[in-house]
């Protein structure tokens, strides 16, 4: 749909509609999203706190069930299957969360915590399953000896980042879904857990689905960047043109918000633009139209539809940027 | 040190007693900030930047230990009565911190808590006190402000709870505001807002003021000198066009180069820093960044480097091997 590769995209999310029931009322985290991911590229997804990315990262992994919509799995429909083909499916996807201490169980050594998916797969030999958390450890820059026995509270958030990825690579997965990998971590740290990602990216032929807030962060590793606001995606286009010439008002509004470390660009007064409405009850037509410059009525009627604006960028937007 | 500074930090250490042995969180500090400056303190997590800005409040945990003098508006706050810093910190010494559901109470109006500080220190009746409130939730920014007086810190989001936080600090026209990673919480379209404000109060008050984050990006453009902080200490202080193009330090060079930025191509391998910082607990012989430090030698490993004046005598930096500085205006 949005992209003609030549072979079939791995993913793809067909109108995934998600919703919370909350009391008596409904949080629409996700509303009607398509997107598609082709084999070996990075998708990024970016979006401020509670505009749905997490919630369309879980729904992909069937973690959270859609109330509407397909997401289709190298050909499969995950969100036909249950049980034991799900379960089966999912050795091939995996995910890495923002905390890298808190999803280690904190009284368990390393090298069960990185055991464990083999045995839930099925992996009887235990020296085959020994030598195989040493292979991936050994991958992600750390010394098996030295790891395998301890407890995740004697390495730092860094080290337990790499020691999360180690675990999402045991199974030699096909797509591995990033919900804010680096957030949790310092700058310095920040830098080198990238760079892991990027290299196991290449060395395990991975593909990726990169999701943040961080737009500097997100360009740095993805091919292609989808923007989402308020349970939609606004924008989508390959990550060097999204950034430099964006179309949607909410790529160009986030792309100025962010603090450049350059003294020169003393940064524009910013515009007070609000802040998100609630995902309960959603504006009409566009999402965006309250906090945005150029909404007008047609904005309040009518919820636009992602529209080609240049090669391969997609903007959900009655009044793009363009030029 | 200055006649004119309103704060100075002399020679500030704190020590913090802990299971594994003494902590050194801040060792040898000197910061010098004149009236309505703006300061920013940049350091990486267990950089001591807050234990810093908490010995400058002095609201240092009870164990902790802190020598040296902090000198603010001609008075030493290591000498005062707990009595005469309350009345300071009220009046003349206010802090925003990171999380603002953490610094407001959840069980009283916004409204309360904002006439309660009116009343107490500005001695102002009800009604004059609810009239400032509502003026100093529109100099913040908040709409319907009669309104949000009667609603409760858990009613408002994320930024309009930063925003009440920050009405309160100003609510006393403090001589100086420490804003400790004040937008680390929010959004970056809420942050931009949020240090806008902060920029304009600061200019309209006449207000000094120190910000104290991880993001360079923050003070890049909203602070006129800026301090790196690494294990403890400062180790670079300038002027911030001149830390930003012609620092000296290894550290800061690699912490700015450690940056995703967004003129890069994707897939740019980042110029990580090796390693991670040291352990507080035990304190090095030499220079803390040496470990991780692409120029150091053995000189590093065995003596540490004292701050150093450069160029112009704003400019100071800690480091035997110091970058730039052929470049750097002759020196």
């Amino acid at each position: 749909m949005m992209q003609q590769a030549a072979t079939s995209p791995l993913l793809s999310v067909d109108n995934l509609v998600v919703e919370y029931v909350v009391g008596n009322k409904t949080v629409h985290a996700v509303s009607g999203v398509s997107f598609e991911i082709a084999r070996g590229e990075t998708l990024g997804l970016v979006g401020e706190s509670g505009c749905g990315k997490s919630t369309l990262g879980r729904a992909v992994l069937q973690l959270r069930r859609a109330v509407s919509g397909h997401v289709r799995f190298d050909g499969e429909d995950l969100t036909a299957m249950q049980g034991e083909s799900l379960r089966k499916i999912r050795r091939r996807v995996q995910l890495i969360f923002q905390d890298p201490i808190a999803s280690l169980n904190p009284r368990r050594r390393i090298g069960d915590i990185i055991a464990e998916p083999l045995i839930i797969a099925g992996v009887k030999d235990a020296r085959e399953r020994e030598e195989r958390v040493a292979n991936v450890l050994n991958a992600v820059g750390l010394d098996p000896a030295l790891v395998m026995g301890r407890l995740p509270h004697e390495f730092s958030g860094g080290q337990c980042q790499r020691i999360c990825i180690a675990r999402a690579l045991v199974l030699n997965p096909d797509f591995i879904i990033c919900d804010e990998p680096v957030s949790a971590l310092d700058v310095s740290i920040r830098a080198q857990i990238l760079n892991l990602l990027e290299e196991m990216k290449a060395r395990f032929g991975l593909t990726l689905l990169f999701i943040a807030h961080d737009l500097a962060v997100v360009k740095a590793v993805s091919d292609r960047v989808a923007v989402m606001y308020l349970g939609r995606l606004c924008e989508v286009g390959p990550s060097e043109q999204l950034f430099a010439r964006p179309a949607h008002p909410y790529t160009a509004l986030l792309i100025e918000a962010i603090p450049v470390p350059d003294p020169d660009q003393r940064p524009a007064e910013s515009v007070p633009v609000g802040e998100p409405p609630s995902p309960i009850a959603p504006p009409s037509g566009c999402r965006f139209r309250t906090r945005c410059p150029r909404a007008d009525q047609r904005c309040r009627d009518e919820m636009p539809e992602l529209q080609p604006v240049r090669p391969g960028q997609y903007a959900a937007c009655h009044h793009p940027l363009t030029d | 040190m200055n006649a004119q500074a309103l704060l100075s930090v002399e020679n500030a250490a704190v020590d913090l007693p802990t299971a594994r042995g003494n902590l050194r969180a801040v060792d040898s500090v000197d910061l010098t900030l004149a009236p309505g400056k703006t300061l920013g303190i940049v350091g990486e997590s267990g950089c001591g930047k807050t234990m810093l800005s908490r010995a400058i409040l002095q609201l240092l945990p009870k164990k902790a230990k802190l020598s040296g003098r902090v000198m603010f508006d001609g008075q030493d706050l290591t000498r005062l009565s707990p009595d005469a810093l309350r009345k300071l910190r009220a009046r003349s010494l206010a802090v925003v911190f990171q999380d603002p559901m953490t610094s407001l109470n959840p069980v009283l109006t916004i409204g309360t808590q904002l006439t309660e500080t009116l009343q107490e220190h500005l001695e102002l009746d009800t009604a004059t006190a609810t009239k400032r409130a509502v003026e100093l939730l529109v100099a913040v920014g908040i709409p319907a402000p009669e309104q949000r007086l009667t609603q409760y810190p858990h009613q408002l989001s994320g930024g309009m709870r930063q925003r009440v936080a920050i009405a309160i600090a100003l609510s006393c026209e403090p001589k100086l505001l420490i804003a400790d990673e004040p937008t680390t919480a929010l959004d970056v379209t809420i942050q931009a807002q949020i240090l806008d404000l902060l920029a304009r109060e600061q200019r309209r008050r006449h207000m000094a003021m120190i910000i104290i984050t991880h993001d360079l990006g923050v003070v890049a453009g909203r602070t006129d000198e800026v301090a790196v902080m690494y294990a403890g200490r400062v180790v670079e202080c300038a002027p911030t066009p001149v830390l930003f193009k012609n620092m000296h330090m290894p550290y800061t060079e690699a912490l700015l180069a450690a940056i995703p930025k967004l003129d890069t191509p994707p897939h740019t391998a980042l110029p990580a820093i090796s390693g991670r910082p040291p352990d507080p607990t035990r304190p090095m012989k030499g220079c803390s960044f040496a470990p991780r430090c692409r120029y150091a030698d053995g000189r590093c490993q065995g003596e540490k480097p004292r701050l150093e004046r450069a160029a112009t005598a704003a400019h100071q930096y800690a480091c035997f091997h110091p970058i730039k500085l052929a470049a750097g205006a002759g020196a």
